[in-house]
């Protein structure tokens, strides 16, 4: 850290969750943040800095939104430390400024009372006071200032309007070195937080007028979108939309990124003399740093979408409709988003996880979501089915190829609706959250918070995630090239490779699902994405998978019994065949420890399935 | 909404003659003033835990609620209007909040 910086005078925001905190911190502090974890911890930390008009550097610290210092979670958890000054790693702030929407003061005057009692200098934001004087409300700000001991500042974060004063009023409390008076602080007991309401309800009496005109839009709005039916089928267009976008609108750029970087990997091939190096750079980190931008576009529709559906206030909503639909998997309403996004793609699902807040409801869901059926399974599927399943029409009516598919995706939903269950019903069990949610007013979203938020999605992807799967992506190169055949070797390339020694060593593993080696050394490879086992066999067989996948189905229809290849079908419903999402586990929980047991119990699923598959289908004569 | 004299829900008289409810099985449309919120178990967290969420959303003592909306599956979870903000939640949490009917709050007719 630069000395400047250690000099800076630290501040803190804190509030109620949808108080515009985050837009008044970007408000602040502009461009000049910084997001990163706490240390341990999978909580978001964002920093930001700013100049006073006097050259004064200002460090403001983003703390997660809460309603009370006596944390529940791990994001609660780590504000009230951060405010206390007893997180580790991180130095108390010199202010501490609250922040609270104009128009919804209840709650927000009792964690007030609470930040009193940490005797740090406190000045209170009324954020989204244009709403506030819209609606007609009137506040007797020095009464109220009075009353709660602290300077106040009327802001409307996403005009940046107040905010000079604001800065100005933190300055001037951090200079004059002053501190409120002792920490006082302890957890309330029910009779406290009774009282502190009792206190809360006064202050606001005296203090505050309501409305003349109040907000009216939400109700109406609400009495449609949380109509039982008409709500759930708004909601189920929504999720159509979203997940249309998230599937069909990305696929042109993410092919044109693939084309590019494939285009990149030839002229460079063609560029530099063969060898070692040059393989390296082009089939190793060329393609490599493609298949992590491959991602991109999903992850910024998702969150183009997850961001708007927060920002509008849907997003609470959606968890209400949802509640009891996915309560019944052991799932938080939330976590339907995440799931959904999986069926296009695992890595921007578990990313989106974050809009679950409990974190044991994040981790179920993070840990299922790659059994959805996402879309580098389908030229894995086409391939096995178009080899094996006969163009037969079912009752006359449906083809069979085409039930086969229906059948593999609907084995991805109910696997892991079902693993969800287990995971809520053996292992965390009696842990059920209580589902206390504030719906929110509605609001019209700032672009500027949008583009701001889409930005950082895409660093965090970028810089956090690539940093794990490009690393995997070579090492699975490596892995598939070296050593090279020997001369005059006749098999292909990959069999004296590691991949295919590998594949040649688990292989007897392999033998009672019905894997021959030909499978096994394609599976190493395919790790890098589902879709890659496709090109990884037709190396296999050397018939060149990408290129004329009739004759690699023809080849497999040939050597492969139907028995191994229902098998591995059944296989590639669970199996974990994609570093990708293990990276972006280890970067979202921050520990290896869950891609781990990600890995274990996916290959134990895959090996089940596809083992019951194998010897059922040999018993009845495949 | 009718307007009629007695309320046609069950429930226990109090001392000034209002109906009480707990808000874990209130109707929608019903509205009226918390007189107690007590630690009642519940099927995940300890009841004192909750007990003091609950506290904290600002179901307390006096605070004006109204059932506004009900999920579609059982009736769960349920949206109320508490004094000036919107709050979600599920009826088995609710148990603990105890309401005094308005008299003339009636359930909305089925639509």
């Amino acid at each position: 850290m630069s000395t400047a910086f250690a000099a800076a005078t630290r501040v803190a925001l804190v509030g109620n969750p949808n108080s515009g905190k985050t837009a008044l911190f970007n408000a602040l502090t502009g461009s000049r943040q910084k997001v990163a974890n706490y240390a341990g911890v999978t909580v978001e930390r964002k920093e930001g800095h700013l100049t006073t008009p006097e050259g004064r550097t200002i460090s403001v610290l983003d703390l997660p939104g809460t309603y009370s210092l006596r944390a529940r979670s791990p994001d609660e958890m780590v504000t009230r430390d951060a405010v206390l000054g007893r997180l580790a790693g991180e130095t108390p702030p010199d202010v501490v400024v609250c922040v609270a929407d104009a128009t919804n003061l209840r709650l927000v005057l009792r964690l007030i009372l609470e930040l009193k009692q940490v005797g740090r200098p406190l000045v209170l934001a009324l954020n989204m006071f244009d709403i506030a004087q819209r609606q007609g409300l009137r506040i007797d700000i020095e009464g109220l200032s009075r009353e709660i001991g602290a300077p106040i500042v009327t802001t409307v974060a996403t005009r940046k309007r107040g905010i000079e004063e604001l800065v100005a009023k933190v300055d001037e409390l951090a200079r004059s070195g002053v501190l409120n008076g002792p920490q006082t602080w302890r957890e309330p007991d029910a009779g406290e937080i009774r009282s502190a309401h009792r206190e809360a309800q006064r202050i606001m009496k005296a203090h505050v007028l309501p409305p003349e005109r109040p907000d009216t839009w939400t109700a109406k709005i609400d009495s449609v979108l949380l109509h039982p039916v008409w709500g759930l089928v708004i909601l189920t267009a929504i999720m159509f939309v979203m997940f249309q976008a998230v599937f069909t609108w990305a696929t042109p750029v993410a092919d044109l990124i693939d084309a590019g970087f494939a285009w990149l990997a030839t002229t460079v091939g063609q560029i530099l003399p063969p060898g070692l190096l040059t393989d390296l750079l082009t089939n190793g980190i060329i393609s490599g740093v493609g298949s992590v931008l491959v991602f991109l576009p999903q992850i910024l529709i998702l969150f183009f979408f997850i961001i708007m559906l927060e920002d509008t206030g849907y997003m609470a909503r959606a968890a209400f409709l949802l509640d009891r639909i996915m309560g019944g998997a052991g799932l938080h309403g939330r976590a339907f988003i995440p799931l959904l996004s999986s069926v296009a793609c695992a890595i921007p699902g578990i990313m989106s996880t974050r809009v679950i807040d409990n974190k044991r409801d994040r981790l179920t869901t993070i840990l299922v979501a790659p059994l959805m059926t996402c879309s580098a399974r389908i030229p894995v599927y086409t391939l096995i089915i178009g080899a094996f399943i006969p163009h037969v029409k079912v009752w006359g009516l449906f083809n069979l190829p085409g039930l086969v598919m229906f059948g593999l995706y609907a084995a991805g939903i109910v696997s892991a609706l079902v693993v969800a269950f287990v995971i809520r019903t053996f292992f965390w069990r009696g842990l059920v959250e209580p589902f206390l949610m504030e719906l929110p007013a509605y609001k019209t979203p700032d672009p500027a918070n949008i583009a701001r938020n889409l930005w950082q999605r895409a660093n965090i992807f970028l810089n956090r995630a690539g940093r794990i799967i490009l690393p995997l992506m070579v090492l699975v190169w490596f892995l598939s090239t070296f050593p090279y055949p020997p001369a005059g070797a006749t098999g292909p390339a990959i069999d004296y490779s590691f991949a295919g020694m590998i594949g040649h060593f688990i292989q007897p593993i392999f033998a009672p699902i019905g894997f021959s080696w030909q499978m096994t050394v394609a599976l190493i490879p395919g790790m890098a994405a589902r879709e890659v086992a496709v090109a990884a066999l037709g190396t296999v067989y050397a018939v060149g998978g990408e290129a004329d996948p009739g004759a690699l189905s023809a080849t497999l229809a040939h050597q492969w019994s139907l028995a191994s290849g229902l098998a591995f079908l059944a296989w590639y419903i669970f199996a974990p065949q994609c570093a990708a999402t293990l990276g972006v586990v280890k970067r979202e929980t921050n520990s290896w420890k869950w891609p781990a047991i990600m890995f274990g119990y996916m290959v134990a699923l895959a090996y089940l399935a596809a083992f019951v598959t194998y010897q059922v289908a040999h018993a009845l004569g495949g | 909404m009718r307007m009629l004299d007695t309320p046609i829900l069950a429930g226990q008289p109090s001392v000034e003659g209002a109906t009480t409810v707990r808000l874990s099985e209130a109707e929608r449309g019903q509205r009226g003033t918390i007189i107690g919120v007590s630690a009642e178990t519940s099927e995940g967290i300890a009841s004192e835990e909750l007990h003091r969420r609950l506290l904290e959303f600002g179901f307390v003592e006096g605070a004006r609620v109204e059932l506004i909306h009900e999920g579609l599956v059982g009736r769960n979870p349920i949206a109320v209007r508490l004094d000036d903000m919107r709050v979600a939640l599920r009826r088995g949490d609710a148990r603990g909040v105890l309401i005094a009917l308005d008299s003339d709050a009636l359930p909305l007719a089925a639509e």
